[in-house]
């Protein structure tokens, strides 16, 4: 496992590293995407990774209380927790098609960051709900059960106790999240993702770039493919690099609280 | 204050049924004011089952059903004007595995206090700083408040507990097995700390080890499949137990 992960990395790596300079992140594309960066499409992953689990995060984690927290064992905890995992079982393309029918379409956002945002959400709604609910189960009852005999609410037990114990845990969900959503192509597709626009966004209503999406083009639809050969490895690297970044910070802020906790 | 009921707990021909399985079997008995119960018996007996009664943590298990009335001080707590948080911040619970939360040692003392809108900061100083001198922990805690409670040792945990339940000033004090996951030096804190706490709070203690419940308690019942066998001084049940079945228990024939 470790062997092929490194080995794709080692690939990447030694493909992309020698496009990979300070112009290549912070400057536009040009001629064609072969020349220049790919600065709005980091910009446009960045919105929607951020747009994304704004949404998605506060809905799911909610979810996941409520299952847990509220509803009692039984037919209908199964439902939404066999629910839930149809959910994660549609294919990408298929939440792509619903954004663009219901965000794009009827509720006229258009192309923007937004339906694109709320489409990437929905698709990662099912993780955070899942990863959420182990988080929940894994916190022993007694620390529930002390907090309920100290007169304390079953609200105020879940804010107080309950979640500060799962949050670790809950960041999980929050990691795979941004792995997932940073690398979606397709649900991105006829939501928000344009193709060349060489501009940053200015409103949630602004379409843009973004990197899965500039890799796709530059590797497979662009005018000079094997003029920007080089580059899509770069792009590559570029969205490893991130997704990298964003998981090394989530999960040492989950150290920090793991030890702030003191119980794992 | 003036006492107009007799007893401060009572319990009035309770039944409890786990689904189909009728766990307490038509069960009366009563608590004076400042003294302690012990609730002795083999396991699955139903004392456990019993003493929760009294701060309704059993509502929380699905498909619970229970007939009867519980009185403390002559007002049945499970009548429909009765809050269940409210109800709890009367009677504190120590549980059987010392169970403090996450948090600094300040904090745990301090959650029920804060979770009942308490927030002038010298009161909570003020209250758990008697609390954990009630329990007989300070003097080992007062230079660590704001370590971590886990970081502190299994009789420690539990004596920190029992502070905790303390601090919001109930007037009756549960204890599930509180010293069954402890080590004799420990346990003979705990007892220590029962035998005093009687001057002021009405004690309810679930044990599995006789010679505690001769050591702390003031009376003591036995239960034996879900019925109440044998209830009076622990004294005489001790020494000269009614029923064979008691007799049998605590000589160590079965159980």
């Amino acid at each position: 496992m470790i062997g092929i992960l490194f080995s794709i990395l080692g690939f990447i790596i030694y493909k992309g590293i020698g496009v990979i300079s300070w112009e290549f992140i912070t400057e536009m594309p040009k001629d064609g995407m072969t020349k220049g960066g790919i600065y709005p499409a980091i910009i446009g992953t960045l919105c929607l990774i951020g747009g994304s689990i704004i949404f998605a995060f506060p809905i799911g984690v909610m979810s996941a209380i409520y299952i847990n927290e509220y509803t009692k064992h039984g037919y209908f905890r199964s439902f939404i927790q066999l629910m839930t995992s149809n959910l994660a079982g549609i294919p990408s393309i298929v939440f792509g098609l619903f954004g663009m029918s219901l965000f794009v379409n009827q509720l006229g956002f258009g192309d923007s960051i937004l339906a694109g945002s709320l489409t990437l959400g929905l698709l990662v709604l099912p993780i955070v709900i899942r990863t959420t609910e182990e988080a929940l189960k894994a916190v022993d009852d007694n620390f529930r059960q002390a907090s309920l005999a100290l007169g304390a609410t079953k609200l105020q037990t879940i804010q107080r106790v309950t979640l500060p114990i799962a949050l670790p845990n809950i960041l999980t969900g929050l990691i795979l999240s941004i792995g997932r959503v940073s690398g979606e192509t397709a649900p991105i597709l006829f939501t928000v993702a344009a193709y060349f626009l060489p501009k940053l966004p200015t409103s949630i209503f602004d379409q843009v770039m973004a990197l899965p999406y500039h890799l796709y083009v530059i590797s497979t639809s662009g005018t000079n493919i094997n003029d920007s050969r080089a580059m899509a490895y770069g792009t590559a690297l570029v969205l490893i690099l991130i997704v990298l970044i964003l998981n090394l910070t989530a999960s040492a802020v989950r150290r920090y609280l793991s030890k702030k906790n003191n119980i794992n | 204050m003036t006492e107009i009921y007799p007893h401060k707990i009572e319990s009035k021909d309770v039944n409890l049924y786990y689904g189909n399985f009728h766990a307490l079997k038509g069960i009366s008995m009563s608590v004076e004011k400042n003294t302690v119960c012990a609730l002795i018996g083999p396991s699955g007996c139903g004392k456990s089952t019993f003493l929760r009664l009294f701060n309704r943590m059993n509502d929380l298990i699905d498909g619970i059903k229970i007939e009867g009335d519980c009185l403390i001080d002559g007002k049945n707590i499970y009548s429909k004007e009765v809050k269940i948080d409210e109800l709890r911040k009367r009677v504190g619970m120590v549980f059987q595995k010392p169970n403090p939360f996450p948090k600094s040692i300040f904090e745990n003392v301090a959650y029920g206090l804060r979770v009942n809108g308490i927030s002038h900061k010298t009161l909570i100083e003020e209250r758990v700083e008697r609390s954990l001198k009630q329990a007989a922990l300070w003097d080992e805690v007062k230079d660590k408040l704001k370590k971590s409670a886990m970081q502190l040792s299994g009789g420690q945990q539990q004596r920190l507990c029992i502070a905790r339940a303390l601090a919001i000033e109930p007037s009756v004090v549960l204890m599930d097995e509180p010293a069954s996951a402890l080590d004799p030096i420990s346990t003979s804190k705990i007892e220590e700390l029962i035998y005093e706490l009687k001057s002021q709070y009405t004690i309810i203690i679930v044990t599995h080890n006789m010679q505690q419940a001769g050591r702390v308690s003031d009376s003591t019942a036995f239960f034996y499949m879900g019925e109440l066998i044998e209830y009076d001084l622990t004294k005489k049940l001790f020494t000269n137990p009614s029923d064979t079945r008691t007799q049998d228990y605590i000589t160590g024939r079965f159980g």
